[in-house]
């Protein structure tokens, strides 16, 4: 009751945050002369683009994990899906300015001596149409998939494995050349989106900002259904499912709903990542890329709204930081890391302070009552939705 | 003195003979081969060596390999032949039994001259003079290589070849290869009728397309349909093969995938603890081979045949010894936690590979195969190697070794009771904790073991691990958790369906379609193949 409180005023502090650099980031890099003290070099607009779009798949991944319990190995293939659904759209963009010239067929598929246009990239010409299949295609995937496990109960671990299975299996097919997007090159080269250039400085500016916007909305959807009866919902199926389904609730339909969300969510992080990167490639697929989302939301703290964006932004820097000056100490940092949050900081560090401060609260209101007179015990500490 | 004087005489004896016996009794080899001898044309040379193939004395082959190399020479001054090697002043050796008799300046000898069309004669010889070869083995392949060149005019010496054979298996071969030149005679159809029989018994793809020949050719109706026919049984012989072919290399997967997976079997069905750095426990037993075969390269490489052996233990107790201090700095803080202990370990397993990726580097290290690991044999239209027969032998080891532990040893028998009901267990004076540690060693060690065997067929590099780590996790949640024996119909299973999903789908389909199978599997069986029942289902 008192995090009620406290993170109503919580959320809209980090919307107008990620909205300021929303605005700021852009101004710095374009309004400013490149002398100034406070310019932002254009590198860094898509390097901080990236961060951001990561942010919000690891914002999506809390959302099952942090608030429903559902530890998800496969929200890498989601986000890749969204990726590629719109370096599809990038890819037609291209027309004939390949090294092919090809007007319609992208040049992997010149090179693989293709005479046509497969029917499932038909319709990827048009932005809107591509913006529905960033949602489409991961939200039906996560909807299917979920419908299955959950319906059959699988929980805890076993769900783990089999969604790391399933983006292993995407990783596999995605290298293959005959599945038309690319094979193991993937897609690249990209040209312009939506009629700008996609390497101008504005254009960048412009993809920083939009996700920026797709995060600040992120944050208020979760926000908004995880503090909903929907939300207080998902919170008990992750701390008592038994318990859920015995009152009368179903708790794989809170799953289900929770999940395809996430996944949806997910793409459209991909969706906003590949204009930025410049190319989308099978290795999005790599069950290690899904489980480095799992860190950041662990390092952040799970189950908070800040939490995930915190770690995916301090992890990811770190791991800019730390590639620079040396290459191969990365993966120890990183493995460290895993070991360290779930050893020492099980909470991660917004759900450490969190805690720490709800502690302390309680502490001095159970003194104060001690103080004036004995109290009802109602001193204990409160539960952490993070617990 | 008397000794030289000896000498003398027998040469001087098989001087004033030898020239005798040639012309007396032509069919001695040692006189044909003299008869190379002196400027002839190339139509002499090839009716000697029809006539020294018809004598069948498997001697001469010296003589006519030395002939098709070029290194068949007669001295000028009298018609001598030798075989001759080097240049300007060459070594001289007798054609027959290959001795060396002298040294001479090379503008004495002329060379006696070949064309390919005596190289070829020279071939033919030389296959139906290894027919009456002493030795078994070397009757056997030239048999074999008779099969696909045999002329009709080979049938003679195979006919003479059959009525001497004794040992049953070449017997065959030879017939076979008769039957082979029938066909391609001018014999009457009934012999060929005949012809095709035994080689329908044959049943290999050259068979099948020899007889397909005769039956799209062949006018007469009673020959066509016998070819028919026999073509028909051979394709099923063929498929017959092609399905065991498939099996075995689906056992061959699956003892792999096994080896992998029974450590996992352990420590995640047993103890409930998901190790995804089980992979690299794998990778550090293939380096550990890696390593001893090293060592033993340089220091004794008389060693090199039991470098397996030495890497077996080794590698179980490093692999073991990383597990154990992993259990004990990180999993025993994690018990009851799963997805905890499912992000720190997957944390150590980073960890690991980039460790051996810095001390030995990030490519691929070589690690040789032992003598009695290389090389294949064939069971009838199946090759079988013998790295991957020995790695289905030591998988189905480990198994039995494994089964022997859980269930006839104090470790075992405290193992399965901590499983079961860890304060019953504990209650009864039974240290948990360190059995908790011993199984996770155990396990971790199996890992290790299993790293040696797939050294041998796999590239040893920091991603080993990583190839077989979701396998191994589908074979043990598909065989059903917490039962060894599900393990191993699990990966038997999981490795036959993979191979015969193969020539239809594709190396890489094939294993999405295995992933989707599970994946849909699960739905059904949530617990696996062999589920616990009762009352452990929850514990």
């Amino acid at each position: 009751m008192i995090i009620a409180r406290f993170l109503g005023p919580r959320v809209w502090i980090l919307v107008g945050l990620i909205l300021a650099a929303a605005v700021l980031v852009p101004l710095a890099n374009l309004a400013l002369p490149p002398g100034h003290p406070l310019h932002m070099p254009s590198y860094l607009v898509p390097l901080f683009g990236k961060y951001v779009t990561y942010a919000l798949l690891a914002l999506a991944l809390d959302l099952v994990w942090g608030y429903v319990g559902i530890l998800s190995l496969g929200h890498g293939a989601f986000f890749a899906l969204g990726g590629y659904a719109m370096g599809m759209y990038l890819m037609r963009q291209i027309g004939s300015r390949g090294v092919y010239g090809n007007p319609i067929l992208p040049d992997f598929m010149v090179f693989l001596n293709w005479k046509a246009l497969p029917w499932y990239w038909s319709g990827f010409d048009a932005f809107w149409f591509a913006a529905l299949m960033v949602m489409l295609v991961p939200g039906l995937l996560a909807f299917v998939f979920g419908f299955f496990a959950f319906r059959s109960r699988v929980t805890g671990v076993y769900l783990s494995i089999i969604t790391q299975a399933m983006t292993y299996a995407l990783l596999l097919a995605f290298f293959r050349n005959d599945m038309g997007f690319g094979g193991n090159n993937g897609l690249t080269d990209f040209k312009d989106i939506l009629g700008f250039p996609i390497q101008a400085a504005a254009t960048r500016a412009g993809l920083f900002s939009a996700s920026c916007i797709a995060l600040a909305i992120g944050v208020l959807l979760v926000g908004w259904i995880t503090r909903s009866k929907l939300g207080k919902l998902m919170i008990a199926v992750r701390d008592a499912e038994s318990r859920t389904r015995f009152i009368g609730w179903r708790p794989e339909d809170v799953k289900l709903f929770a999940f395809t969300v996430s996944a949806v969510m997910a793409g459209i992080a991909g969706a906003l990542y590949v204009p930025q990167v410049g190319i989308i490639n099978p290795s999005e697929f790599a069950p290690v890329n899904s489980i480095e989302v799992v860190v950041w939301a662990a390092v952040g703290g799970r189950g908070t709204l800040i939490g995930p964006i915190l770690g995916a932004l301090l992890v990811n820097y770190g791991k800019t930081v730390f590639t620079a000056i040396a290459p191969d100490s990365w993966l120890f940092v990183l493995g460290g890391l895993f070991v360290f949050v779930t050893l020492v900081l099980p909470r991660g560090i917004v759900g450490t302070i969190d805690h720490g401060w709800d502690a302390w609260r309680a502490r001095r209101r159970s003194a104060a009552k001690e103080k004036g007179e004995s109290g009802d015990g109602d001193g204990s500490i409160l539960p952490h939705p993070a617990e | 003195m008397m000794r030289l004087v000896r000498q003398f005489l027998v040469f001087l004896l098989i001087a004033l003979i030898l020239p005798i016996g040639a012309y007396a009794q032509s069919s001695d080899p040692a006189a044909l081969i003299q008869s190379f001898g002196g400027k002839q044309s190339f139509d002499d040379t090839e009716a000697v060596v029809k006539k020294l193939a018809a004598a069948g004395d498997p001697q001469v082959a010296r003589a006519l390999n030395a002939l098709s190399k070029g290194d068949l020479v007669y001295r000028k001054s009298d018609n001598q032949v030798f075989i001759a090697s080097g240049r300007g002043t060459v070594d001289l050796f007798d054609p027959l039994t290959g001795t060396k008799v002298g040294e001479a300046a090379s503008r004495d000898f002329s060379k006696v001259r070949v064309k390919n069309s005596i190289r070829r004669a020279v071939t033919d010889a030389l296959g139906s003079l290894t027919l009456r070869s002493p030795d078994p083995n070397t009757r056997m392949a030239a048999a074999g290589t008779l099969f696909s060149t045999a002329t009709p005019e080979a049938m003679k010496t195979l006919d003479a070849a059959i009525a001497a054979e004794t040992v049953p298996a070449i017997k065959t071969k030879l017939e076979e290869a008769r039957a082979a030149a029938v066909l391609k005679s001018d014999e009457p159809a009934a012999a060929k009728v005949e012809a095709v029989k035994t080689l329908a018994g044959k049943g290999d793809r050259e068979t099948l397309a020899m007889i397909r020949g005769v039956a799209a050719t062949s006018k007469d109706a009673q020959l066509k349909q016998a070819a028919t026919t026999a073509a028909v049984s051979i394709e099923n012989t063929i498929a017959t093969w092609t399905i065991l072919q498939n099996v075995w290399y689906g056992l061959s997967l699956g003892s792999v995938l096994l080896l992998a997976a029974i450590g996992l079997a352990i420590t995640f069905g047993v103890m409930g603890v998901i190790n995804m750095a089980h992979g690299e426990m794998v990778m550090l037993g293939a380096y550990t081979t890696f390593v001893v075969q090293e060592l033993i390269r340089t220091h004794a490489p008389g060693l090199f045949e039991v470098s397996l052996a030495i890497a077996l233990p080794l590698a179980f107790l490093v692999s073991g010894a990383v597990g154990l201090v992993m259990e004990r700095c990180l999993i025993r803080f994690l018990y009851g936690r799963p997805l905890e202990t499912l992000l720190a370990t997957f944390g150590v397993s980073l960890i690991l590979q980039q460790a051996v990726r810095t001390i030995f580097g990030p490519s691929n290290r070589e690690v040789g195969n032992p003598d009695f690991m290389s090389g294949a044999f064939d069971i009838g239209l199946m090759s079988v190697t013998w790295n991957r027969l020995w790695i289905i032998v030591f998988a189905l080891v480990v198994f039995v070794a494994l089964l022997a532990l859980l269930n006839k040893t104090a470790l075992g028998l405290q193992m399965r009771a901590v499983t079961q009901n860890r304060k019953m267990a504990a209650a009864m004076g039974i240290r948990t904790p360190w059995v908790d540690a011993m199984t996770f060693a155990l396990g971790s060690g199996i890992a290790g073991i299993a790293g040696v065997a797939l050294s041998q067929i796999d590239n040893v590099s920091p991603n080993l691990g990583q190839g077989y780590i979701i396998d191994s996790f589908m074979v043990v949640v598909f065989g059903g958790v917490g039962n060894l024996w599900g393990t191993l119909v699990g990966a038997m299973s999981l490795g036959v369906v993979n191979k015969f999903l193969e020539p239809y789908a594709g190396a890489v389909l094939g294993k999405i379609v295995v992933l989707v199978l599970i994946i849909l599997f699960i739905q059904k069986r949530p617990r696996g193949l062999f589920a616990q029942k009762g009352r452990f289902v929850d514990a």
